[in-house]
């Protein structure tokens, strides 16, 4: 057993010194670059943190996989969903014409869409994987809108920091950072393979973001705001699934 | 710094065994290659009732869901395993744990070594004196194995797992096979390090778990590996 002397007491309080402030330095620079999510706080923050803040820079212009077609599932599973409200099954028998989209929040016009009105906007298809937090997957091909496309116009605010979706029914929501909402490859979706996303996989629209787990594609969108404080929606959490236990942030 | 890893590594790896056997009741099938489903033939069943109602299992019972907390401390769990290898195999290198403690010498690389180590266990017969100092070889092969081969395939198996990690490093998965691949790995992997865990306390409890405790917690014990290193 060695004695602690002097040296070692230097030694020691210089380290501890060094490592608040460098903690206190690490702390400044992930709130410039949002390197922090919205669910940071409890015991679980740290690990959260840090999951986000090196795949948020790892990610930076890294695109989704993608598959070729022949990789295509041909027996897709869709999560089971909530049973369809009399006000959802209206809709349906229009067929969606009257489903709308609202944008709204840190934008310079605030827009209502129709599905007519997404589709005039530039379509694109990806072939991507959906995989569950349970463990399973599936790839098809997603076609729809990029994000980025009704962002651009409706004026997104150079102080916007997240984007906030909500679906259909009450309460269920989410948000993504502007980083991944100007991603291409987070799609507005319309259409699955080849025809229009059945309901059962979120139709008549839902957004995908291929670059996290199954439970951020939200299904049934109908409402999105930018925002410039992720504070004010709900329990200040980024979306309702910390609410419920799960994390904001579903990279891994 | 061998023993304060240990332990470390010893509080994340049963907190990640726990959480990960919890996610792994929210979908008790295991596939092979990149996509699986319950529509799609899987490669092996863990016979259990499942904590998800769409899952198959013919139990006809559901299970809690316990997945939100379980991934939030799995994450967290992994960072802590992570850090605390990073820093263990730097000292292991920098410090030569490795090359004496834990590689098997080069006279270890025959069966005679080990059939001789292995006879020596069945007989009951006393350690030689060099234990008292450093590990045999079966223990070396045991502990290199673990080190080297089922930490690291767990780890990349388990980033193979996230849709972010393999956007940015893509070949992580890729070479796996697929993401089912990844998972199943990742989980026959963690049988495996469960294996070594039990036999790991089996011959702690053996060779007497309490002299055995408090020399690796404290350090302390005449024949203890962990004070020849730390009182250099």
């Amino acid at each position: 057993m060695n004695k602690i002397t002097r040296r070692k007491l230097i030694r020691g309080g210089v380290a501890a010194t060094a490592g608040v402030a460098g903690l206190g330095a690490a702390d400044r620079i992930a709130k410039r670059y949002g390197l922090i999510p919205p669910d940071r706080g409890g015991v679980y923050g740290p690990g959260e943190t840090l999951t986000y803040a090196c795949q948020r820079l790892l990610t930076v212009n890294r695109p989704a996989r993608e598959f070729p077609r022949s990789m295509i599932s041909k027996n897709p599973f869709a999560n089971s969903i909530a049973k369809p409200t009399d006000e959802f099954k209206q809709l349906q028998a229009g067929g969606f014409r009257d489903w709308r989209l609202v944008v709204d929040g840190t934008v310079a016009h605030p827009l209502v869409l129709s599905l007519a009105d997404l589709k005039n906007l530039p379509v694109r298809g990806q072939i991507t994987e959906v995989a569950c937090e349970e463990g399973w997957s599936y790839v098809a091909e997603w076609i729809g809108t990029p994000l980025s496309n009704v962002l651009r116009e409706a004026g997104v605010l150079p102080q916007t920091r997240y984007v906030v979706y909500h679906a259909f029914e009450k309460g269920l929501w989410g948000s993504i950072d502007i980083e991944d909402a100007w991603d291409e490859h987070t799609l507005l979706t319309m259409g699955m393979n080849d025809g229009d996303l059945p309901v059962p996989f979120g139709g008549p629209l839902r957004l995908r973001v291929p670059r996290q787990l199954g439970y951020k594609s939200l299904k049934f969108v109908t409402h999105i705001t930018a925002t410039d404080d992720i504070k004010k929606f709900g329990k200040g959490l980024g979306s309702v699934d910390p609410e419920y236990g799960y994390s904001w942030y579903a990279g891994i | 710094m061998v023993r304060a890893t240990h332990w470390l590594t010893f509080v994340a790896f049963i907190a990640l065994l726990v959480t990960g056997g919890e996610i792994v009741i929210s979908h008790p099938r295991f596939y092979w290659g990149e996509v699986g489903n319950v529509n799609t033939k899987p490669f092996f069943v863990v016979p259990i009732p499942a904590s998800r109602d769409t899952v198959p299992t013919g139990y006809g019972y559901v299970m809690p869901d316990q997945n939100g907390w379980s991934r939030y401390l799995h994450f967290e769990a992994a960072w802590v395993a992570v850090l605390t290898g990073l820093v263990y195999g730097i000292y292991g290198v920098a410090s030569g744990h490795f090359r004496k403690n834990v590689l098997p010498g080069r006279r270890d690389w025959s069966w005679r070594a080990y059939g001789g180590r292995v006879a020596q266990y069945l007989r009951r017969k006393p350690p030689d004196r060099a234990e008292e100092t450093s590990y045999n070889v079966l223990q070396r092969a045991a502990y290199t194995v673990v080190i080297f081969v089922l930490f690291p395939v767990v780890i990349w198996t388990g980033l193979a797992m996230s849709p972010a990690f393999t956007a940015a490093f893509p070949w992580t998965v890729e070479l796996l096979g697929g993401r089912q691949s990844a998972r199943t790995i990742h989980f026959i992997d963690s049988g495996l390090l469960l294996l070594f865990l039990l036999v790991h306390v089996a011959m702690v409890a053996v060779s007497g778990f309490r002299s055995r405790m408090r020399a690796m917690i404290t350090g302390y014990g005449r024949d203890s590996i962990c004070d020849s290193e730390e009182g250099r």
